[in-house]
């Protein structure tokens, strides 16, 4: 993919979307298209505005336009063997770094690395009313402002069309490994809490189909002292499994059916929603499939102390796809949406039906 | 004389309400009462608020805000005072609200790794609280036994280890925040992620503009087994930044990072014997933490890297001991510095780590230039710079003088790719380098955020972002014969 910077074009679209009162659809390369409720709206193509700007291996930092993507910066990265350290679902191998960043996802390696939000450094956005505003910077301590860019991250384009990001990167852990043990989901619930308690190199900790998985990165001799205190044997098809387990590969997600996020702290016990169910990030996501109505699925999961997500609805579905916000943070929503996009012009709707 | 007035009115009436909500004692009108409230770490700027209110619940809280919203009455939240940006500044029309009565830790989830706690805690007091259970909180300003997690939140604070544990933004999960209206707000939560917009980063580092932090939910991290300390010399500071972006680059992630140039390594060596080779250039402090297996390798690894960088000597701490007395050093270089220079005026920059030997050599050039010495300490690792004008400010004019360069730095620091601000806030005292730092447009939609949660700007107003019309006047960080208030905490 070519360097291209178009945030000029895309300026002069949103001015005049905004002046009209158009209201437009932030595309990317529609990896992700299926996220977030349905938006009605002019199409605005931002996969072209692609490049790395600028890369400094001893900086720890990356900054590159919105359509460039994740396959091209991770190809950079791991010549300098460095690494995205949320290690963000791709969905399709066209995936960009701003949809990434908009949809706020992150892989297995988030309860121990950190969230795509947490290496957010700065991101420059069109705003709703067609003004080009850098945010943040480019280096790891910044306090110098409210913290917008990484309000952006999540905010699936509503506040904002992102145009260029930076972030922070990881250095490759020198050795990574897969440790695999037998337990019933409950007791593997279980151990994923206590293991976590324990200071080691993890990186990821995943339940399915009987198996508890634990991946450990780091030094040689710290991954293999690591290794004993765990136990289990070592799971030789490891890399393929938190591949495929990031993706959607597994067969656990080949199926005709929507499919349930929910998020939660990893201690909540193992809810009454069915079985059909694959922890991830040490039990603090699950991904569920169940026949429970919509809203008995919100519902237990605020029970539980997190929130539900229709990750991927199998067909029309005609209800909102976010656990609903209290009234307070309703009304922030709204007034933020509105500071940002006065006319309401950038996806609306996409992430509820008042932003 | 009539609004003079109705101003006593008002002051009367809220005196009476503010009574009522938290009860007599915790109201301050007395002016010398008032007086130890006049200003926080940044002892240049003081003001004597309308009143201090000391609520020691959220319901209080909450009452307290509705009532100064209804009335009109700015309001400034103070936690322990520590800050160094002028964040908890008084406004003189306004409520002082101060939340060091609210210092409880509520419950501590060892199997969920965090504690929930109430905004007057102390940083240090959460560590101490679950030691016992293997875990500690991250975040370790240095003013940590004194600075309260509630302003550790509003500056987003940072610490000696942020380059591998993150700020306080990474080390939350969930804060209850009360509206300018008095209405309760949670963010975040228990789980790991949320829906809608991430208000929690928001909330994170807003200096007290858009609500007030009434109780946070902090994640603990387990206590790593092992933590090591080697320090090295350089005959050159650009050299002993070649090292740092070696030691980064070459793919190690230490749990600190820290240099110091000559003058302050010969200061800090007068003051506190720390062992430090008094003829190097720089030194380097690099801690690598985790199992002893991995940090052996790593710490071997440093010293190689330091060598083919050109060092001119490399110490590795055997012992606890030794590595204490090696911090104790860097821990203690401000108020070394405050030993021998009548004042000091401390910058707090971030620049990208690879234009630090540039850097170097134009604080240098400006340093001449002014004819004022600058002693450079950093926390290398993350390119956060504190260099320290030594000035008197006995001598007319040279206050200003210092300031006009502490200026002339932040710029060089904004020029080369970087900010006005790596931990401290912009406060009262960075609102000037900000106009430096951001476009119009910008700073515009900073207060349209600003708007949107606080639409009267009763909270903090006039701190943190500054206007379009007139950006406001420098401040400086006055230190008077190393007199901070607090002066007994370790700083930076």
């Amino acid at each position: 993919m070519a360097d291209n910077d178009l945030k000029g074009e895309f300026l002069e679209i949103v001015r005049s979307a905004f002046e009209r009162s158009e209201k437009l659809r932030i595309e990317g390369s529609g990896t992700k298209s299926f996220y977030g409720n349905p938006v009605v709206a002019t199409p605005l193509d931002v996969s072209r505005h692609s490049g790395i700007v600028s890369y400094e291996p001893s900086e720890l930092v990356i900054t590159a336009r919105a359509g460039t993507r994740l396959s091209e910066i991770n190809a950079r990265l791991a010549e300098s063997r460095q690494m995205l350290g949320f290690e963000p679902p791709w969905f399709g191998g066209q995936a960009t770094l701003g949809g990434t960043i908009a949809c706020g996802l992150s892989g297995p390696r988030r309860p121990y690395a950190g969230s795509a939000r947490d290496f957010v450094l700065g991101v420059s956005c069109i705003s709703g009313k067609g003004e080009y505003l850098a945010f943040g910077g480019q280096v790891i301590k910044n306090v110098a402002g409210y913290d917008v860019s990484r309000l952006m991250v999540g905010a699936l384009g509503a506040l904002g069309v992102i145009c260029e990001v930076s972030l922070k990167v990881l250095p490759q852990p020198e050795v990574e490994t897969t440790r695999v043990l037998e337990f019933d989901k409950e007791t593997a619930r279980a151990q994923m809490v206590r293991i976590c308690k324990l200071p080691l190199p993890l990186s990821g900790m995943s339940f399915w189909g009987g198996l508890l998985r634990i991946r450990l990165s780091g030094t040689e001799n710290g991954v293999r002292a690591a290794e004993q205190t765990i136990g289990g044997e070592t799971d030789e098809t490891g890399v393929e499994y938190w591949h495929q387990l990031r993706e959607h590969e597994l067969n656990f997600f080949n199926r005709n059916q929507s499919l349930w996020r929910l998020s939660v702290p990893a201690t909540a016990p193992v809810l009454g929603l069915g079985d059909d169910c694959l922890l991830d990030w040490g039990g603090a996501l699950r991904w569920i499939y169940t026949d429970h109505a919509p809203q008995t699925v919100f519902q237990t999961a605020k029970k539980m102390g997190g929130h539900a997500t229709m990750f991927r609805p199998d067909n029309g579905w005609p209800n909102g796809r976010f656990s609903a916000l209290d009234e307070p943070s309703k009304g922030i929503h709204m007034r933020l949406k509105s500071a940002f996009d006065p006319k309401g012009i950038l996806n609306p709707g996409i992430l509820y039906a008042y932003v | 004389m009539e609004s003079a007035t109705q101003d006593v009115q008002i002051r009367d009436q809220l005196a009476t309400e503010l009574l009522s909500i938290v009860g007599a004692d915790a109201v301050v009108t007395d002016n010398e009462a008032l007086r130890p409230f006049e200003c926080d770490g940044l002892t240049a700027y003081r003001e004597l608020p309308l009143m201090v209110v000391l609520p020691a619940s959220i319901a209080e809280v909450r009452k307290v805000l509705k009532t100064c919203s209804r009335l009109g009455i700015p309001v400034v939240t103070r936690g322990a005072g520590t800050g160094l940006s002028g964040g908890a500044l008084p406004n003189p029309d306004g409520v002082l609200l101060s939340l060091t009565r609210m210092k409880r830790i509520l419950s501590v989830d060892a199997d969920a790794k965090t504690a929930r706690v109430e905004p007057g805690v102390t940083n240090l007091a959460i560590s101490e609280a679950v030691k016992h259970l293997g875990l500690y909180y991250a975040p370790d300003p240095s003013s940590q036994i004194a600075c309260s997690i509630g302003g550790n939140v509003a500056e987003n604070s940072g610490g000696v280890h942020c380059l591998k544990y993150g700020l306080t933004v990474h080390n939350i999960l969930e804060l209850k925040v009360v509206t300018v209206d008095g209405e309760l707000l949670t963010v975040g939560s228990e789980a790991l992620d949320s829906p809608g917009f991430d208000l929690l980063a928001l909330m994170t580092g807003s200096e007290g503009m858009l609500g007030v932090v009434v109780e946070v939910l902090v994640k603990l991290l387990s206590i790593p087994p092992v933590a090591q300390v080697v320090m090295a010399a350089f005959d050159s500071v650009e050299r002993a930044g070649e090292a740092v972006a070696a030691v980064i680059g070459g793919g190690i992630l230490p749990a600190g990072l820290e240099m110091m140039d000559s003058y302050a390594i010969s200061a800090v060596e007068d003051f506190v014997k720390a062992g430090y080779p008094v003829d190097a250039a720089a030194i380097l402090l690099c801690e690598l933490d985790g199992h002893a297996a991995e940090v052996e390798e790593q710490i071997a690894r440093v010293e190689t890297i330091f060598n083919s960088q050109g060092a001119t000597g490399t110490w590795v701490a055997k012992d606890r001991a030794t590595r204490d007395r090696f911090w104790s050093g860097r821990k203690a270089a401000f108020p070394a510095v405050g030993r021998i220079s009548p004042d000091y005026y401390c910058i707090d920059g971030t620049i990208p780590r690879r234009q630090l030997g540039k850097v170097l050599v134009e604080i240098s050039k400006l340093s001449n230039e002014f004819g004022l010495r600058v002693a450079n300490v950093f926390h290398a690792g993350d390119g956060n710079l504190h260099p320290l004008i030594l000035y008197d400010a006995n001598n007319a004019g040279e206050l200003e003088l210092t300031e006009e360069l502490g200026n002339r730095i932040l710029e060089l620091c904004v020029e080369v790719g970087g900010t006005v601000t790596g931990e401290h806030g912009v406060g009262v005292e960075k609102l000037r380098p900000m106009c430096l730092q951001f476009e119009d447009a910008v700073l515009e939609q900073f207060h349209q955020v600003k708007a949107a949660l606080d639409p009267n700007s009763l909270l903090n107003p006039g701190k943190a972002v500054p206007t379009l019309a007139r950006c406001a006047e420098f401040g400086a960080m006055h230190v008077h014969r190393g007199q901070l208030p607090h002066s007994d905490l370790e700083r930076f």
